[in-house]
C-alpha cells in the first residue's frame, strides 16, 4: 500500500529544518517524509484490530516531525521509520466506524493498567511506552509497529477504539482527537478556578487546539469568561461562535484581559490577570506573553508543543505561575467530581453545530506536498485544519440524459 | 496692517495648497472652478506693554472690584491656571500665564496675603510634567511655590478634596476643588486660544470632578453642540456648563476672572512658511519646504515629533481683562473673533483637512488615531459659526498618516479604547452607555492619572465625542494618507491620494463637487452665512 513515512536520516531531517523556514513545501519535498509502498502491518497480537483509515488530520506535532523541528526528548520515544498520523477516523475490518485514542498505553503494550478502567493515557510512569510487545511510540503515527493514519490501513488495540454513531460525519470525527486536546487542557485549568465565581482563562493563539480549547472551556468550564488571542480574522469568528468572551489580536491580549480582570500593569506584567491561561503556541514568547498575563498562583497550561524555548522565569518564581504542560487526554475530573473519559466528551463536543467547519481542506496522499504547506499556513490562509482524504475517490456521476436533455441537444 | 481673512477662489493659476500631514506636509492640486481655500486673518499687531495691561486689567476690572481691594492679610487665596493643552504650539518664555500670575502675586505680597496655593486646572487631562510648569510659571514661581506644596495639579479623584457646591435646575451637580471652592478669592488665569474656552468653562471643567464633567462631555450633548466655536445658544455644551456658572457665581468663591487672549504667530522661521498664502511663497519659502519635507520623509517619525513639539511658538498677546466672568468673557470673544472670524458664504459638498502633529490633547507626545478624528470632526470642524462649512451629508477629507501609535505614558486608556471600544462602536451615544463607566472606574487609570502623567481613563471618550457633531453630519469621512485598517476602525474610509479621495466621494457627493478648503494652521473661525 501507498503511505508517508518518516525515516531518521540526519541529513534530510537537517535539510527539513533549514528549507521549513524557507518554503513548507520544500520541507515536505526534501525532508525526511516519503511517499513509499509499504506492506501493512501485522496484526501484534490478541485484542487488535485493523483500522482502515478514511481521513487523517495533519497535526503541528506532524508538522514539526516533517520539518525536522522536533525536540531531541523524543528520539527514544519514537521509533523510525514511522507512518504519522494520529487523528482518525476510519472503519473495522467489521464496517464499523471508529475514532482511535493513538496514545499506546498500557492494555495495548501488555501491562496492567495503572487502575481500573485507565484510558491509555493515564498513568504516573511511562515506562511502558518504550517497552512491551511494540517498538517504542508514544502514539500511533510515533511507532513502527502500528503505522498510522497517513496511510490506507494500520493497526490499534481494541482499548484505543471509539465506535462513533452513524449521525457523525468522518469531518466531525477526524476533529474529535483534537477535541480531546482542547478539552483536556481547558480542564487542567480547574485546580485553579475553584470557589471563583466568574474564573477568567485565557487562551492565546487560535488554530485547531486552541479553539477546541475554547468549545472546551465554554462546554465544561462553568461560569468560565474566555479571552482569546487570535490573529486572524477567520480564526477570530470561531473563538467567538465556540464561546469566547472576548477575542483580541495576540498583542492586544494582555491589555483585554487586564480589562476583564481590573489589573494594573506594572512594568511588562499585570499586577493580577487571567486565573488561568491556555498556550496553544508554544513558543518562547508565547509562553513568556502567557506568564505576565496570569495572576500570581495562576496556572499557564502549555498545550503548544514548545520544544526548546528561552524564558526568562524570574516572574514565574516571584508570582509563584504553576506551569504545566497538556499533552493528550484520559479520563477527567469533572467540576461536579464525576469522572469522564476524555474522549467521550470529544466525541460529544465535535457533534456540536458547526464545528466541522474546523476542516478546512482534504488532500489525497499523492498530494502531501501540497497538503503540509496548506497546513503549515493554515492560518494566513483562511485555514484551520487540513486532513488526508484516504477514502476511496468518488467517481463523477455522468449526467442523467432524459429526454429534455436530448431535445436540446438536438437543437 | 494685518489683513483680514478672505476666501480664494481657486482657478488654474492657483498653486498647490500647503496640507498639514502629521509630522509634514504635501502640496495637494484642488479642481478649478469649484473649490475655494479660507485663509485666517494675519496675525493681529500686539500689545506692546504686555506687563502694564496685565496691571491695568487688575486694577480696573470689568464688574469687579479692582484685584488689590479683594486681597487682605490672612485670607486663603487661590490662583487657577489654564494647563498645557494650550496654546499650540507651546509660546515662547515669558508664557501669559507666567507675567499675569506673578503680577497678581507682586499685588498678594503688597496686601500681606501669605496662604497662595496655585492649582493647575487640568479637569481630567494628564499632569503636567515639571519641565512644562517651568515653561509656563517661569523657575521664579516654580521653585518658590512648589517645594512648598503650594503649587500643585488638580485632582479630579481625590474625593476628599472635592467639594458639592450646587445642582442646576437641570439635575447639574458642580462639583469642583475643594481648596478653590474654600478660598476667600479664586483668581482664574486663562488663554484664549478658541472662543469655546474661558469664561465659567475655565473652573467647571478645570477644577471639577468626573461627576460634574459627565454632565455636559458625553455624545448626546456634543451631538447637539453647534458649533464649539459659534453662538452659546447654539452650544448644548456651553449652555451646560453656564447654568453650572450660576451655580458658582451664587455657591461659589468670589472668583476674579482674568482672560486673555493671543494673535495667531504660530511658527517661527524657519517654519513660518507655513501660515504663508502659497502664491505668495518666494523662492526661499519653496526651497524651504522642499528641504523640510525631504528630509522630514527620512526622519524617523519620532525624531520629527521631537522637532515639532520643540517648536515655541511667537505667539503674542492682543488683549487682557479681568473681573466678573461673564462679562470678562463676552469681551475676550470680541478679541478673539477680532482675530480669527472670517466670513464665509454657503457651504459646500466637501470640507479638506490638513491635520498636523499636535492637539490640545498630546502636546509632546503622539497624535494617535483617536484624536485625529477629534482634532478633524471636533475642532477643525467646528471652526464655525451659524452653519458648517460642508453641507450636511457631505464629505470631510483629512490628511494624515493615522499610524496606529499611542503614547504609552499619556494615553492608556486610549489604547484599550482603540483596542476594546471601537471594533465594538463608533456611535458616542452607544460607547457612552456601554463603556465609559468601566473606563471611568478602572483603577490602574485612576492611579496613572493621578499620580503620573496619563490622561483620564475617561478621556478618550472625551475625545470621541468631541467629533459627535462631525460625525454625525458627515455623510463620509475620508482620510488620505492614513494606515488603512487604523482609519477603517476609526469608521472612515482610507484614501491613497487626493484624487482617490475624490473619487471615493463622488459616490456621496457627485462628479463635481464644491470644496472649501480650511487652511490650517492659523486659527480662524468661518462665520458662514
Amino acid at each position: 500500500m501507498k503511505a508517508l513515512q518518516v525515516d531518521k536520516k540526519v541529513a534530510k531531517l537537517g535539510m527539513a529544518r533549514v528549507m521549513s523556514t524557507l518554503s513548507p513545501t520544500a520541507a515536505a519535498k526534501y525532508g525526511p517524509l516519503d511517499l513509499v509502498t509499504i506492506d501493512p502491518p501485522a496484526l501484534p497480537g490478541a485484542g487488535w484490530r485493523r483500522v482502515h483509515t478514511h481521513l487523517a488530520g495533519i497535526c503541528g506535532s506532524d508538522l514539526a516531525t516533517v520539518e525536522g523541528q522536533a525536540s531531541p526528548y523524543f528520539d527514544d520515544w519514537v521509533s523510525f521509520p514511522f507512518v504519522p498520523g494520529h487523528e482518525v477516523v476510519g472503519h473495522l475490518d467489521d464496517g464499523r466506524r471508529v475514532v482511535i485514542e493513538p496514545v499506546l498505553g498500557h492494555a495495548a503494550r501488555g501491562f496492567a493498567p495503572p487502575f481500573d478502567g485507565a484510558a491509555p493515557g493515564d498513568g504516573d510512569d511511562y515506562a511502558h511506552l518504550a517497552r512491551g510487545s511494540l517498538e517504542p511510540g508514544i502514539q500511533i503515527g510515533f511507532c513502527n509497529s502500528t503505522c498510522g493514519g497517513w496511510a490506507p490501513q494500520f493497526v490499534a488495540h481494541e482499548s484505543q477504539i471509539h465506535e462513533i454513531p452513524d449521525t457523525m460525519t468522518d469531518e466531525q470525527a477526524v476533529l474529535v482527537e483534537p477535541a480531546a486536546g482542547g478539552i483536556h487542557a481547558a480542564l487542567l485549568t480547574l485546580p485553579v478556578l475553584a470557589g471563583i465565581d466568574r474564573p477568567v482563562v485565557a487562551v492565546l493563539g487560535a488554530g485547531t487546539m486552541g479553539l477546541c480549547a475554547i468549545a472546551g472551556l465554554r462546554r465544561h468550564v462553568p461560569g468560565v469568561q474566555i479571552v482569546v488571542g487570535a490573529r486572524y480574522p477567520h480564526q477570530q469568528a470561531f473563538a467567538t461562535a465556540l464561546g469566547a468572551d472576548v477575542v483580541a489580536k495576540p498583542d492586544e491580549l494582555a491589555r483585554a484581559v487586564r480589562r476583564l480582570t481590573g489589573s494594573q500593569m506594572i512594568g511588562d506584567h499585570l499586577s493580577g490577570g487571567a486565573d488561568a491561561t491556555i498556550d496553544a503556541v508554544g513558543t518562547s514568547e508565547s509562553i513568556a506573553d502567557c506568564l505576565r498575563f496570569t495572576r500570581p498562583r495562576g496556572r499557564v497550561v502549555l498545550m503548544g508543543m514548545p520544544a526548546q524555548v528561552s524564558v526568562d522565569l524570574t516572574g514565574l518564581w516571584h508570582r509563584e505561575t504553576q506551569l504545566v504542560g497538556a499533552y493528550t487526554y484520559g479520563t477527567e475530573t469533572m467540576p461536579d467530581g464525576s469522572r469522564r473519559r476524555t474522549f467521550d466528551l470529544a466525541i460529544e463536543t465535535a457533534q456540536q453545530p458547526g464545528f466541522e467547519r474546523l476542516l478546512s481542506a482534504t488532500y489525497r496522499i499523492d498530494d502531501y506536498t501540497d497538503a503540509l504547506a496548506h497546513a503549515a499556513a493554515a492560518g494566513r490562509r483562511g485555514a484551520v485544519k487540513i486532513a488526508f482524504d484516504l477514502r476511496p475517490p468518488v467517481k463523477p456521476v455522468a449526467p442523467a440524459s432524459d429526454a429534455d436533455d436530448s431535445t436540446k441537444v438536438s437543437q | 496692517m494685518p489683513r483680514p481673512g478672505f476666501v480664494l477662489e481657486v482657478d488654474r493659476s492657483t498653486p498647490p495648497l500647503l496640507f498639514w500631514r502629521g509630522e509634514n506636509f504635501s502640496l495637494e492640486k484642488l479642481p478649478a472652478g469649484r473649490s475655494r481655500v479660507i485663509y485666517p486673518p494675519e496675525p493681529l499687531k500686539p500689545i506692546d506693554d504686555v506687563d502694564g495691561a496685565i496691571r491695568h486689567a487688575l486694577l480696573n476690572p470689568i464688574d469687579q472690584d479692582p484685584l488689590p481691594a479683594l486681597l487682605f492679610p490672612g485670607m486663603k487665596l487661590t490662583i487657577a491656571f489654564d494647563d498645557v493643552s494650550l496654546p499650540l504650539p507651546k509660546m515662547q518664555q515669558p508664557d501669559t500665564r507666567q507675567r499675569v500670575i506673578e503680577a497678581v502675586l507682586d499685588m498678594a505680597a503688597d496686601a500681606g496675603v501669605d496662604d497662595v496655593h496655585i492649582i493647575a486646572a487640568l479637569g481630567l487631562h494628564r499632569r503636567m510634567h515639571e519641565y512644562e510648569l517651568r515653561h509656563a510659571l517661569g523657575d521664579r514661581i516654580y521653585d518658590a511655590f512648589h517645594p512648598r506644596g503650594m503649587l500643585y495639579q488638580h485632582d479630579a479623584e481625590d474625593h476628599d478634596n472635592l467639594v458639592e457646591l450646587g445642582t442646576t435646575p437641570h439635575g447639574e451637580v458642580l462639583e469642583i476643588n475643594k481648596r478653590a471652592a474654600e478660598s476667600d478669592l479664586l483668581v482664574y488665569v486663562n488663554i484664549n486660544s478658541v472662543p469655546m474656552d474661558g469664561g465659567w468653562k475655565s473652573v467647571c471643567t478645570g477644577l471639577a470632578s468626573y461627576r460634574c464633567l459627565s454632565h455636559h462631555h458625553n455624545g448626546h450633548t456634543l451631538q447637539h453642540t453647534r458649533s464649539l466655536s459659534g453662538h452659546r445658544e447654539h452650544s448644548a455644551l456651553h449652555q451646560s456648563i453656564w447654568r453650572m456658572g450660576k451655580i458658582l457665581r451664587d455657591h461659589g468663591p468670589k472668583l476674579f476672572q482674568i482672560e486673555t487672549s493671543l494673535n495667531t504667530d504660530m511658527f517661527p522661521s524657519p517654519f513660518d512658511f507655513i501660515a504663508k498664502r502659497e502664491w505668495e511663497w518666494t523662492a526661499r519659502d519653496r526651497a524651504t519646504y522642499l528641504a523640510t519635507t525631504k528630509s522630514l520623509d527620512r526622519t524617523p517619525r519620532r525624531l520629527a515629533r521631537k522637532i515639532f513639539h520643540s517648536i515655541q511658538a511667537p505667539h503674542r498677546m492682543t488683549s487682557v481683562q479681568a473681573g466678573e466672568t461673564g462679562a470678562v468673557h463676552e469681551l475676550t470673544l470680541q478679541h478673539v473673533y477680532r482675530q480669527q472670524l472670517v466670513p464665509v458664504e454657503g457651504q459646500t459638498d466637501i470640507l479638506t483637512l490638513g491635520i498636523p502633529f499636535v492637539s490640545p490633547y498630546n502636546p509632546d507626545g503622539i497624535m494617535n488615531p483617536i484624536l485625529v478624528m477629534c482634532m478633524g470632526l471636533g475642532y477643525l470642524f467646528n471652526m464655525y459659526r451659524n452653519k458648517p462649512l460642508v453641507r450636511e451629508g457631505g464629505v470631510i477629507i483629512m490628511t494624515h498618516p493615522t499610524y496606529r501609535e499611542f503614547h504609552p505614558v499619556h494615553h492608556p486608556s486610549y489604547i484599550d479604547f482603540f483596542e476594546q471600544v471601537l471594533p465594538d462602536t463608533t456611535d458616542p451615544v452607544v460607547m457612552g452607555q456601554k463603556w465609559e463607566r468601566q473606563y471611568a472606574e478602572d483603577e490602574w487609570y485612576r492611579h496613572l492619572y493621578r499620580t503620573g502623567n496619563a490622561y483620564h481613563g475617561v478621556h478618550p471618550f472625551y475625545a470621541w465625542y468631541w467629533g459627535a457633531h462631525g460625525q454625525q453630519w458627515a455623510g463620509k469621512v475620508i482620510v488620505v494618507g492614513g494606515d488603512p485598517s487604523t482609519v477603517r476602525r476609526l469608521g472612515f474610509t482610507p484614501a491613497s491620494t487626493m484624487d482617490d479621495a475624490f473619487e471615493l466621494a463622488s459616490d456621496v457627493v457627485g462628479r463635481a463637487p464644491t470644496i472649501t478648503h480650511l487652511h490650517v494652521p492659523a486659527l480662524l473661525v468661518a462665520d458662514v452665512s
